[in-house]
């Protein structure tokens, strides 16, 4: 190992070692997450194996929100358990990772949109999240810069928040590296074949055998698993975002509206981060900027904050969602294949679930409690066809 | 040179945070754009991205032809809201 001039381990030259106990493909939040949580655990005969540099998938592309508002318990209860971690990620994982709770403050501006949106707070409220309903004077008292005369209702919940992506990649890389996990860049596996008990995994800088493989390939995931004939339904879906210059911080909550998905919060820098949901039928994974993408969001930004007509926009890029049938992810060893684990399907906000979804991997994998979630989120529901759907997903 | 010397003025990027992202591994552009932030302030990379090339050339041995700019974003120039909120004039895509 080798230290950079201000000590820290740097990720690892040359080929990756021969053999290995897990290989894990993918070096997002969601791979690297899984690392250090495993090398916390004593396991660290670990090889992480990322085709670009770090942040360069969907884990450098989001929008950096975390949230405990969702439609269905299990993502109510993990997101709080995840926003619990990222509050004491920083004095853990030794970096700053910018994270401010101001809330996550959403909008309904269609009356039809009321009852969904109360039944949703009611199940938050049940599983101890803190949401309430706000009439659009309320909403209007928070953020007064909205025309509330576009809004019916909107509801809030203070314990949600915003953080910066990129330090999370580098700290549980460093993390990992500290402990001798193998995190190699540029590194990309070209095929996987069962070898006995175990896998070969042939990649650009060489071939290792792992007894166990990740794939926490995110979008790039149906790719992975095809190289072991798994045939997954998750599909890459391109989703624009864009900031702003910076201006003085005056916005508490990341706000959202319910039926367009617009969504915007002010970044520690200053910058007003934002997207919106632009349908695209495009195949496959596209990085492209759309005009389409700054008119939609500008009519509706415009229309609701009248006073951000004069602000400028500064950037535009693009980033894969990895977007299951139902919503939620796709988990655990795929029928017929043991020792191959998914860590894939997280539609847009495995960011801000992988903070716990990699505690509660590691501890399974470690041999320890196996989290429901395993059994919820198997390859084989959508074959049997047990879906409940999550609604609230945005951008 | 200085340590200190500016090598992005729109983020307050020194010579010195550079050399130690290059010395963290992270050798190319893109990289050392999302480990200081160079790049991203209302310039886009129009002032700082060849100085940062010129070093991460250096990490390499001092061969420019592994060094690629980092992906430009639109728009051009920063651009007001308003512009893009006007009702459509048939351009799209």
């Amino acid at each position: 190992m080798k230290p950079s001039t201000r000590g820290e381990i740097v990720p690892t030259e040359g080929p990756p070692k021969g053999k290995c106990a897990i290989a894990i493909v993918g070096g997002g939040v969601m791979g690297l997450g899984i690392a250090y949580q495993l090398a916390k655990r004593g396991i660290t005969d670990v090889v992480v194996l990322e085709r670009g540099y770090l942040a360069q998938g969907a884990s450098g592309r989001n929008g950096g929100g975390v949230r405990m508002q969702w439609a269905t318990e299990q993502n109510v209860r993990l997101m709080q358990q995840s926003i619990a971690l990222c509050a004491s990620f920083a004095q853990e994982i030794g970096v700053n990772v910018w994270f401010r709770q101001g809330g996550y403050l959403f909008l309904a501006k269609h009356e039809r949109e009321r009852v969904t949106m109360e039944r949703n707070v009611e199940l938050q409220n049940r599983c101890g999240v803190p949401t309430r309903m706000m009439t659009p004077e309320e909403a209007g008292s928070l953020v007064p810069e909205l025309d509330v005369s576009k809004i019916v209702c909107a509801c809030y919940n203070p314990k949600d928040g915003v953080l910066f992506p990129w330090p999370f990649l580098w700290g549980y890389a460093h993390q990992a590296l500290k402990r001798g996990v193998e995190v190699h860049l540029f590194t990309e596996v070209k095929a996987i074949a069962r070898t006995g008990a175990g896998f070969t995994l042939t990649t650009s800088k060489g071939d290792v055998h792992a007894e166990r493989v990740i794939n926490a390939a995110g979008a790039w995931s149906p790719e992975i698993a095809r190289m072991l004939g798994v045939t997954l339904p998750n599909k890459p879906h391109r989703h624009e975002i864009l900031s702003t210059e910076p201006l003085k911080p005056f916005l508490t909550p990341m706000v959202s509206v319910l039926s367009s998905g617009l969504y915007f919060s002010q970044s520690m820098r200053g910058e007003i981060v934002t997207g919106i949901t632009v349908e695209d039928h495009a195949e496959g994974i596209q990085l492209g900027s759309r005009l389409k993408f700054l008119q939609t969001l500008a009519r509706e930004m415009v229309s609701l904050v009248p006073r951000f007509a004069d602000l400028k926009i500064l950037r535009q890029w693009a980033g894969p969602y990895d977007v299951s049938p139902d919503g939620h992810p796709i988990l655990g060893e795929p029928p017929g294949v043991p020792g191959f684990y998914l860590a894939c399907g997280f539609v847009g906000h495995g960011f801000m679930m992988a903070p716990i979804i990699a505690q509660v991997y590691a501890e399974w994998l470690a041999g320890g409690a196996k989290h429901e979630i395993f059994d919820r989120c198997r390859l084989a529901r959508f074959a049997e066809g047990k879906l409940e759907k999550e609604s609230m997903i945005l951008g | 040179m200085s340590t200190k010397a500016m090598i992005c003025r729109c983020e307050d990027v020194t010579l010195a945070d550079v050399q130690h992202t290059i010395s963290l591994g992270y050798k190319s552009i893109e990289e050392v754009k999302r480990y200081t932030g160079l790049g991203t302030g209302p310039c886009e990379g129009k002032e700082c991205m060849v100085h940062a090339g010129r070093l991460c050339a250096l990490a390499h041995g001092g061969d420019e032809s592994v060094v690629q700019p980092f992906t430009s974003r639109p728009p051009v120039q920063p651009a007001p809201l308003a512009i893009f909120a006007r009702p459509d004039d048939g351009a799209d895509e």
